[in-house]
């Protein structure tokens, strides 16, 4: 009853083919953007700023570069790690290059350098797929960190081998670096994210979403009904990787303040591989639900022996950590392999009914 | 420019040239080192031939393995007893993985079964680690370590040992699958799972066969790297390595799992020796992956796997 679309009618193609076409998603979709923006700089402490919201934010967005690539697109990638690493790295080289540049434009370059670095990677994609496509994407999460670690000059020729987040104000306000607050980290994060989380949205549902499915779902009869493999597939990886890009960048100057390439190694790509699955393929409400169980099942199973009044050794509570995660998985993949956004559809499935539903 | 040429071209050349002996060394290194890849890619081929798992806990399985063995010997417990005992275990493992991961998400997509493994491998890593603690351990099964001397090149017995065993464990897992009435399950299902299923061989059995089999495949290999570097955390990131091996070889054919080995390995050192001081060396992690990569572009489907047949 709450959720019901009857009377609603589309009187334009415009309207029938709108981003949220039912009244009650775009207010549901509005009010959380508006309480995202005003509840928690009001309410969280610097913790929960600090460990859960932040990066969250910084997850949802490269969970959703990768979803566009692998969900939406069919192109297993194992190279995520490596994408952000390239934008991480870009955007301290751009900003201690020109530091008058404006600190988001300075996001938004990496994203297009790390755009072009996953053109390149992207190209065997022509030839390969599957998993031997996912294995060849390692050579770039290999490769890449490989480069990073290797090269002084990425790091500006720091002894120490790390990126450190310099500061840099945007509007009078510090936005990264050790004087940045987190809450105004915060909500640099979330205006990034909601901005490219919309315009994702609006490309699934657009020629170029419709074409990445078509891939996707048989890449040999998108082919015949003139779906052009090669731009299709490199533009899937080029806009996947200007995502992790940004959200690399983001991870260092917004989340982290400093960062080696330890940062980006191969658990960070199976880390939001993770997401993609867990929040479901080809969803980007999905990439947002994933990110946020990744980030929180951690946090919570720190917490819970503490809780219970059970305190475990560190290390055991190490090993627990391990288990429990890797049993959550295999348990949410048994029980719904399509994903935390699958349950969200079939609640408003019975939203719809409810409170009669017969 | 013309220096990197030289560099790229001739130098590494003129180098072999120069010292055969230490060449012929280089390649020995390679050659074991490409084995124990074999041995591991061995564990993901078997299992992906039969169900079309691409198994990441692989590289898990060989640790879990390991850590079984040396936590019962230092519990007292003679050698082939515990070898007999981590058997068992893995026999056990491969009962639990078919009941509780695999049959409950039978039908899925490949992708699923794929984050199943990665979960597995988690879990078994934190397990494995709370039974058996977490520090490194010496694996001692009695396997000589002792260096001689053949026409000026040194050669290890150990690394003589692991490459005789690797050659029979490949040729028993030949006859198995080529002569044995159950190898002949395997690869009906390999084949067809639904031919094989109506005409009456039981795929939940095959399936707990082969994870079973592929656990004793871990088993060897954990005790070939143990023996080597010692039983400790990182040996579960072996598996990282043995995926270029797969795609080298072909992710369903047992022989290019050891040619795809050899291969890598064997370039891996050449690469790593002569060619990595070019660019800052520690190149061993990435020169595999862009190897096979090319290789790729020119075979998808590797060097021995079945021809990629696509249509509508």
């Amino acid at each position: 009853m709450i959720y019901r679309e009857a009377g609603q009618f589309k009187m334009t193609y415009a309207s029938d083919q709108a981003i949220f076409p039912i009244v009650q998603d775009r207010w549901l979709v509005a009010i959380g953007i508006v309480a995202a923006f005003v509840v928690p700089p009001l309410v969280a402490n610097e913790y929960w700023l600090q460990a859960v919201l932040i990066p969250f934010l910084v997850y949802a967005l490269a969970a959703i570069g990768l979803n566009l690539l692998t969900g939406y697109a069919g192109q297993l990638s194992l190279g995520t790690g490596g994408f952000m690493a390239v934008g991480g790295y870009a955007a301290f080289k751009l900003t201690m290059a020109f530091p008058w540049l404006d600190i988001i434009v300075v996001f938004l370059l990496s994203g297009v350098i790390a755009a072009g670095v996953g053109l390149v990677f992207g190209i065997p994609s022509l030839r390969i797929k599957g998993f031997y496509l996912a294995v060849a994407t390692l050579a770039a999460q290999f490769f890449l960190v490989w480069l990073f670690n290797k090269v002084p000059w990425f790091v500006n020729y720091a002894s120490s081998g790390t990126i450190t987040a310099p500061n840099r104000a945007v509007a009078g306000l510090m936005v990264t670096g050790p004087n940045a607050t987190a809450q105004t980290r915060y909500v640099v994060a979330l205006a990034l994210v909601a901005v490219f989380a919309l315009v994702a949205k609006n490309l699934v549902r657009g020629r170029v979403g419709r074409s990445w499915m078509a891939i996707r779902d048989r890449d040999i009869a998108a082919e015949i009904i003139g779906v052009r493999p090669l731009q299709t597939k490199l533009l899937a990886f080029g806009i996947s990787s200007f995502y992790c890009g940004v959200a690399g960048a983001e991870l260092v100057f917004l989340y982290l303040g400093s960062a080696e390439t330890l940062a980006f190694d191969i658990t960070l790509s199976f880390l939001v591989l993770f997401m993609v699955i867990i929040g479901g393929l080809g969803s980007v409400l999905g990439s947002f639900l994933g990110a946020g169980f990744i980030v929180l099942v951690p946090i919570f199973l720190t917490n819970v022996p503490h809780l219970i009044g059970l305190p475990l050794p560190v290390a055991l509570q190490k090993q627990m950590e391990l288990m429990v995660f890797g049993g959550l998985i295999i348990f949410f993949l048994i029980v719904e392999p399509l994903g935390l956004a699958r349950l969200w559809q079939i609640t408003k499935e019975k939203l719809r009914l409810w409170p009669f539903p017969h | 420019m013309s220096n990197i040429l030289y560099g790229v071209f001739l130098a590494p050349f003129k180098d072999m040239a120069g010292s055969p002996a230490f060449l012929a060394e280089v390649l020995i290194g390679g050659i074991f080192a490409g084995l124990l890849y074999s041995l591991v890619a061995l564990g993901f081929v078997l299992i992906f031939k039969a169900s079309g798992v691409f198994n990441f806990a692989q590289g898990v399985m060989v640790l879990f393995a390991a850590l079984t063995l040396v936590g019962l010997m230092e519990r007292g417990v003679p050698v082939p007893a515990a070898l007999l005992l981590t058997a068992a275990v893995m026999l056990a493992l491969a009962f639990v993985i078919e009941r509780v991961v695999l049959r409950p998400l039978v039908n899925q997509p490949y992708i699923i079964l794929f984050m199943a493994t990665i979960g597995l491998n988690f879990f078994l890593e934190g397990f494995g680690e709370m039974l058996w603690g977490a520090n490194v351990k010496k694996l001692d099964v009695g396997i000589p370590d002792r260096s001689f001397i053949v026409a000026g090149v040194q050669i290890n017995q150990l690394e003589l040992f692991a490459a005789v065993t690797a050659a029979i464990l490949v040729a028993v897992l030949a006859v198995f699958f080529q002569r044995t009435r159950i190898g002949r399950a395997l690869r009906a299902v390999a084949d067809d799972h639904e031919a094989a299923l109506s005409i009456g061989i039981p795929l939940k059995t095959i399936w707990v066969i082969v994870w079973a089999v592929a656990g004793g495949v871990a088993l060897v290999a954990g005790i070939m790297w143990g023996a080597k570097s010692g039983v400790q955390f990182s040996l579960s990131l072996i598996a990282l390595k043995a995926l270029p091996v797969l795609i080298l070889g072909g992710f369903t054919s047992i022989p290019g799992a050891v040619v795809g080995g050899l291969i890598v390995g064997v370039g891996e050192k050449l690469g790593e020796v002569y060619w990595g001081p070019l660019v800052g060396g520690a190149i061993e992690n990435w020169f595999a992956y862009v190897v096979a990569l090319a290789f790729l572009l020119v075979r998808p489907q590797g060097l021995f796997g079945e021809k990629i047949i696509e249509r509508v």
